[in-house]
């Protein structure tokens, strides 16, 4: 029921008397409209978690690489952080 | 995709197990509140994978599971009044009310929609300006902005024809609950992260100072949850208790400001009666008196009868964790998710449920 995906904001346009900020953002590909009233800072290329059509959070990328990054201190996933780490 | 595959690397998953393999020292009980971590940690075999001294439980966490029987039949009794279209998240509609689910009363010819938004619903009153279009708002912290910003688009808009039946509930107080439950076994939580992107963190750190146990807010991906558990289990083997964002990717500190301004605008706190665990002080949403007219249960004069819930379901011990579906004599054999006797069966969120398809434990 809370599930939300992560997706790339494609274009923003106004609606509704220009009072909404509506996007289309592409989830691998499948292209889907958000309402972008709750991250007001939200752009053209963010990535933006997206629950029941709305945009709720902006995909923090330093924070996204972390996990890597500390199993790579622990020098656990040396290939695999080579692996992710391009994405 | 990104940001979620990436997440789902079986090597991450088994680096992880052996941290939590090499800290383990004693039993514990962890329990997560949120259908969706349910289902990710069954359907991807995380629970088979720990070693045996971790037991996880499985909380209150999915909306639709404990949704009391009431609203239901409220909701079918709205869907077949005259002029009127009832949508609802997809999920609502297989879950049993005291006669009949709201798919049967779809079969039945009440006019009823299964939508993604509830966006889409107050496009759907504009679009049917002689018909009452009502919305089955159902949901955690989550959902609640959007539930809320539905409200505001119908009156930005003008319309009349558009109301809400909320079936809003919480996630701390679900917690304060459990633990205030004598039988309680939990040591640990995982927070559900989707609920504290909106809310953030700061209502979960009264709670780890009053039960002093480690909540982790955690993420929905395989690597996601074991990182979390393993997080969990580190705090408790040093016999420390705080609150932890395994979730930082998304969860802000604060949450998200401009939803929670929607959720306020919207809604006061109100009691809840929870299915299976009965009435939680203050564990609910319900919608403000100045948006009455948006309000369902009033502009309709509906009163929420308490009709029972099954007796020989067990789904009250279950979503308190004292009980794992596979304790009940029923699971697998007069319940199924074809014929569920309770909610934790119905929805594929539902502890019950997440068992039956995808367990071998």
């Amino acid at each position: 029921m809370c599930l939300a995906i992560p997706g790339k904001i494609q274009s923003i346009e106004l609606r509704y008397n220009n009072t909404v900020r509506m996007a289309k953002v592409s989830f691998g590909g499948v292209i889907k409209e958000a309402s972008l009233e709750m991250l007001p800072v939200a752009q053209v290329g963010d990535y933006v978690l997206v629950h029941v059509g709305v945009a709720i959070s902006k995909v923090n990328e330093d924070e996204a690489k972390k996990v890597f990054e500390y199993l790579k201190e622990a020098g656990e996933i040396d290939e695999l952080y080579e692996e992710n780490s391009n994405f | 995709m990104k940001y979620m595959t990436e997440y789902r690397d079986a090597k991450l998953v088994h680096a992880f197990l052996e941290k939590i393999q090499k800290i383990v020292t004693k039993k514990w009980t962890l329990m997560e509140v949120c259908g969706g971590q349910t289902h990710s940690l069954v359907k991807y075999g995380i629970l088979d994978l720990l070693p045996k001294e971790i037991t996880i439980v499985h909380g209150p966490g999915c909306p639709v599971c404990v949704t009391p029987q009431s609203l239901i039949n409220a909701a079918i009794e709205m869907a077949f009044l005259p002029n009127t279209i009832l949508c609802s998240y997809g999920d609502m509609l297989r879950v049993p009310g005291s006669k009949m689910s709201l798919l049967e009363a779809k079969a039945r010819g009440a006019n009823i929609r299964v939508l993604y938004s509830p966006l889409e619903a107050v496009d759907i009153a504009k679009q049917n300006p002689d018909k009452q279009v009502i919305f089955f708002a159902v949901g955690f912290e989550t959902t609640a902005p959007a539930n809320a910003l539905s409200v505001l688009h119908a009156q930005r808009s003008n319309l009349n024809n558009y109301s809400i039946l909320t079936a809003h509930v919480l996630v701390p107080p679900a917690i304060s609950a459990i633990m205030d439950d004598p039988m309680t076994k939990v040591n640990g939580f995982l927070a559900a992260g989707h609920v504290c992107t909106i809310m953030g963190n700061s209502e979960y750190y009264p709670l780890v100072e009053k039960y002093k146990i480690p909540i982790v807010i955690t993420g929905f991906e395989p690597v996601d949850l074991i990182q979390g558990i393993y997080m969990t289990l580190l705090q408790l083997e040093q016999g420390i208790y705080k609150v932890e964002n395994q979730y930082a990717r998304i969860v802000k500190e604060e949450g998200n400001p401009e939803a929670k301004k929607v959720i306020e605008t919207v809604f006061d706190i109100s009691d809840r009666n929870w299915r299976g665990i009965g009435i939680i002080p203050m564990s609910g949403y319900a919608v403000r008196e100045e948006f009455a007219q948006f309000d369902a249960m009033k502009k309709f004069n509906l009163i929420e009868n308490d009709s029972e819930n099954q007796q020989e379901c067990i789904a009250g011990e279950i979503l308190k964790g004292i009980k794992k579906p596979k304790d009940c004599t029923h699971f697998g054999k007069s319940c199924t998710p074809i014929n569920p006797l309770g909610a934790p069966m119905v929805s594929t969120e539902g502890a019950c449920a997440a068992y039956y398809n995808f367990s071998t434990i």
